[in-house]
């Protein structure tokens, strides 16, 4: 076993790397940051499985604040077991996993190694780029509930849910594409190879022997057009269906000018046909389909409410307690969660007492105390003992789930990509040139007719300009992804170049989770005078008295506070054994001003006389003042939409100045309604924001994205992933998107040219195969290199590289 | 001439050969994870020794 990670990580966990600053637990002379850390240490220990800490140096996964006693209860129930296993018998069931958190090969090595771990798995093996584990297990030894919470104990925890099935899907069309471009490269080497006696000439060939060669190389541009260019054929036909002009539909003119020419010229014998500027033509085009169908398949950007619920919860009927899918709950059933479990439906409280984690709901990660009789939302998490809850709505009908029966979420908006409504003119004119130049040769010289015709219709085939807009934003989605915002799609980044407005979500994105600095200045308290601020602060649900709370949450409650009052926006009073005490703005306390700090807060103190003040420190992000200014600079219009009170909103208005809108008091449908508001105005909105409680407004947004502190964690539906520490150089990311268009225009403008050469030799009907073969891959090849070095050059001057 | 007919066939044969090669590798997963099997090759598999097989349950 290795010891060489020792000396060099004294109070670094052995196992996740952690530095051990709370706690430090020694096992076997190696130091752990919790006990979970050093359990998992233990059990591969155990098992001779201590490899995996060879492999990589500390690459375990925290376990600190993780637990997950009775969370999988559920796998127990048959139906569900049925929906997740990809084949099941009496003695081998097989079983994918989605694993976000895997990251290294000791994670590949260890997770395919879980047969040595427990009996009854038989095989398991990573798909690391798609994050996910294959388990084949004998169910008559072990259950799939143990599977799973194996998994969790190991740091693994797998994301089950019944969308994951879908996925499959995905890796199918890719295997084509692969295919396709595989029989494209074949015809496009082949046929060129063959074609090389023709371009040097070579005289001396017998006829049989061209013959030969060229009804060869129209065997192998059959599956070369009949296969490998079918989709373009598909989508163009669609597109016309539609009547809509997109992009497939000149390519797949010129597809066809080129192999119906080529066929006529070789069997009529008048010519050796351009089959090779075809294959290469389709080659290239696929090549480009190719580069932009890569997304971030490990990243899941269409979550909903489902993928956060469990998929059963315990119905207690009478004395039988049993689990059912959450879909079949009805109102007025009664249900136990327990630990760590999320409430499914809206309900009401039964037990005593309960302390719910709206973390996913809000992006807040504080607790909030509940007793029985109190209304509970949906999407809470409990955390403690288990409880008991009555259900009032099912779940389709919650306060947060109805937000996905709202037609924001049904509805893909249509949107129209540049190339698209380029090619609407582009395939016109070229329609226009081809008839035109017939026309033409119709009076001068009859015989050149046709040849003039085609000629147009191959040179012009936009093979270059349609590879200028993949290669461009696929090398801008590159470079963003390595400052982790991850774009689903490249699309995303045409859609941001018309944005005009930003709207942000308060907590979670513009705040820091990790809290705020606070100092306290004046007379120093007792420990007594404490403990009544933390009894009078535990009471408000003021923003700054949450953070007040947590900062004093190691002093001991008093209960009996009497006649507590919370006047908005001054302040909070009550007295605790006879003591008077207020804290909250000066003239509210009576303390004399204080120095205010753009940022920062001051919230006064009075026990019995006035003792001092606490200055808060922005628990605003690192930046943030920084970014708005730059983003006010581009003339960005901003937005806070929130779903707190005004509390915050001097705060906010000293950061984003004058100009920008502040909308408190937001519940989720007021939120997406509000951007639906904006964009009847005209508005293009991107919207910023994390909790569940924005994934309506980041789905009606033009774009949405998802600002998390974690990117393999729980993300609502979105267009992109942003790394919560990088939203700070959102406008640099923005620039960066914006100048990306100027790249493509020149882009079409050199593929127009070359378009125009080759036109002005087609018109006067002096086009060669040899031309055509040197044109066509010259002008893929220039467009593809220049996009590509512009993209790298831009981001190194805007310091992204 | 009539044996660079032969000489085609028989590249064209070989060229096909690879292609088939090809289509298997997509079609037997080959090409949907690029990067765990650069990884999993260096493992190396110590022999599982009897000092104890299994978690107690």
């Amino acid at each position: 076993m290795s010891t060489k990670t020792l000396s060099s990580s004294i109070d670094k966990c052995y196992h996740c790397g952690e530095l051990c600053e709370d706690e430090l637990v020694e096992f076997d002379e190696k130091p752990f940051c919790c006990n979970g850390c050093k359990m998992v240490y233990e059990i591969l220990d155990e098992n001779d499985l201590c490899n995996y800490y060879d492999l990589q140096n500390t690459p375990g996964i925290n376990l600190k604040s993780r637990s997950y006693e009775q969370k999988y209860a559920y796998l127990d129930n048959v139906d569900i077991q049925k929906q997740l296993l990809n084949f099941s018998s009496d003695n081998l069931n097989k079983i994918t996993f989605f694993i976000p958190v895997i990251h290294c090969s000791s994670c590949i090595w260890l997770l395919e190694h879980l047969d040595r771990l427990r009996e009854g798995i038989i095989y398991s093996r990573v798909n690391f780029v798609r994050k996910e584990v294959v388990i084949d297990f004998n169910p008559s030894i072990i259950s799939l509930k143990t599977i799973v919470e194996l998994l969790t104990t190991i740091g693994y925890e797998p994301e089950i849910n019944l969308q994951n099935a879908s996925r499959t899907k995905a890796k199918k069309e890719n295997r084509k594409l692969y295919l396709q471009v595989g029989v494209a490269g074949f015809g496009f080497g082949n046929i060129m190879l063959l074609s090389f006696p023709e371009y040097f000439g070579f005289e001396g060939l017998d006829h049989s022997v061209r013959t030969f060669i060229t009804l060869v190389n129209i065997v192998i541009s059959l599956p070369v057009v009949f296969f490998s260019a079918s989709s373009y054929f598909v989508s163009a036909f669609k597109g016309l269906r539609q009547k809509y002009i997109n992009i497939d539909v000149p390519i797949t003119i010129g597809i066809i000018a080129l192999f119906t020419r080529s066929l006529y010229e070789i069997l009529s014998e008048s010519g050796p046909g351009y089959l090779d500027s075809l294959a290469g033509l389709i080659f290239f085009l696929l090549i480009g389909k190719w580069f932009q169908s890569r997304t971030y398949e490990s990243l899941s950007f269409e979550r909903d409410y489902k993928s956060y619920f469990p998929l059963a919860v315990s119905r207690i009927r009478g004395a039988v307690s049993e689990m059912v899918q959450i879909t079949e709950l009805k109102e007025s059933d009664l249900i136990e969660v327990r630990n760590q479990e999320i409430i499914p439906a809206d309900a009401v409280l039964e037990s005593k007492s309960a302390s719910i984690d709206y973390s996913f709901v809000t992006g807040e990660a504080d607790t909030v105390q509940k007793i029985e009789g109190d209304y509970i939302y949906a999407g809470g998490r409990q955390v403690g003992s288990t409880i008991q809850l009555r259900i009032k709505k099912e779940v389709s009908q919650s306060y947060l789930t109805q937000l996905w029966n709202n037609e924001a979420f049904s509805n893909e908006s249509a949107f129209d990509p540049l190339i698209d409504k380029i090619s609407k003119y582009f395939t016109v004119a070229v329609l226009f040139i081809a008839v035109s130049a017939a026309v033409y040769w119709y009076f001068v010289e009859p015989l050149h007719i046709l040849n003039a015709f085609t000629a147009v219709l191959i040179v012009a085939c936009p093979c270059a300009l349609s590879l200028a807009t993949p290669f461009t934003l696929g090398n801008v989605m590159t470079i963003l992804g390595g400052h982790k915002l991850y774009l689903k799609h490249m699309s995303v980044i045409e859609k941001l170049w018309n944005i005009t407005t930003i709207v942000f979500d308060k907590t979670g994105t513009l705040t820091q989770n990790e809290g705020a600095k606070i100092t306290y200045h004046g007379m120093p308290l007792s420990e007594e005078e404490n403990q009544f601020l933390a009894s009078l602060v535990s009471n408000s649900t003021h923003p700054l008295s949450r953070v007040l709370t947590k900062h004093l949450s190691n002093k001991t409650v008093q209960s009996e506070i009497v006649d507590f009052k919370e006047l908005e926006g001054q302040g909070v009073l009550g007295t605790i054994k006879g003591t008077e005490i207020a804290i909250g703005s000066a003239t509210f306390v009576g303390g004399g001003q204080v120095e205010s700090e753009v940022g920062s807060s001051v919230v006064h103190v009075k026990i019995g006389t006035y003792k001092g003040y606490y200055r808060i420190k922005s628990i605003f992000r690192n930046g943030l003042g920084n970014l708005i200014n730059s983003l006010v600079e581009d003339h960005y219009k901003l937005i806070v939409l929130s779903g707190d009170n005004q509390s915050e909103e001097g705060n906010l208005r000293a950061i984003f100045g004058e100009n920008s809108s502040f909308v408190f008091n937001q519940k989720p449908e007021q939120k997406l309604e509000y951007i639906k508001e904006m964009q009847h105005k005209g508005e293009r909105v991107l919207m910023l924001g994390d909790g569940l409680n924005d994934a309506g407004a980041l789905k009606q947004a033009d774009v949405g994205y998802a600002v998390t502190e974690d990117v393999t964690a729980f993300t609502p539906a979105c267009d992109a992933i942003l790394y919560g520490q990088n939203l700070t150089e959102l406008a640099n990311y923005l620039s960066f998107t914006r100048l990306s268009k100027i790249i493509i225009l020149i882009s079409f403008t050199i593929s127009f040219i070359y378009n125009l050469v080759g036109l002005a030799l087609a018109v006067s009907a002096q086009i060669t195969p040899l031309f055509a073969a040197i044109l066509m891959p010259l002008s893929s090849i220039t467009v593809v290199a220049f996009a590509t070095f512009a993209v790298r050059l831009l981001a190194k001057r805007l310091k992204l590289v | 001439m009539t044996v660079i007919i032969i000489l085609i066939i028989v590249s064209i044969l070989v060229a096909a050969g690879f292609l088939a090669a090809f289509f298997w590798a997509v079609r037997s997963g080959q090409y949907d994870d690029t990067y765990s099997p650069s990884v999993r090759m260096l493992f190396d598999d110590k022999k599982k020794e009897s000092k104890k097989n299994h978690v107690k349950d």
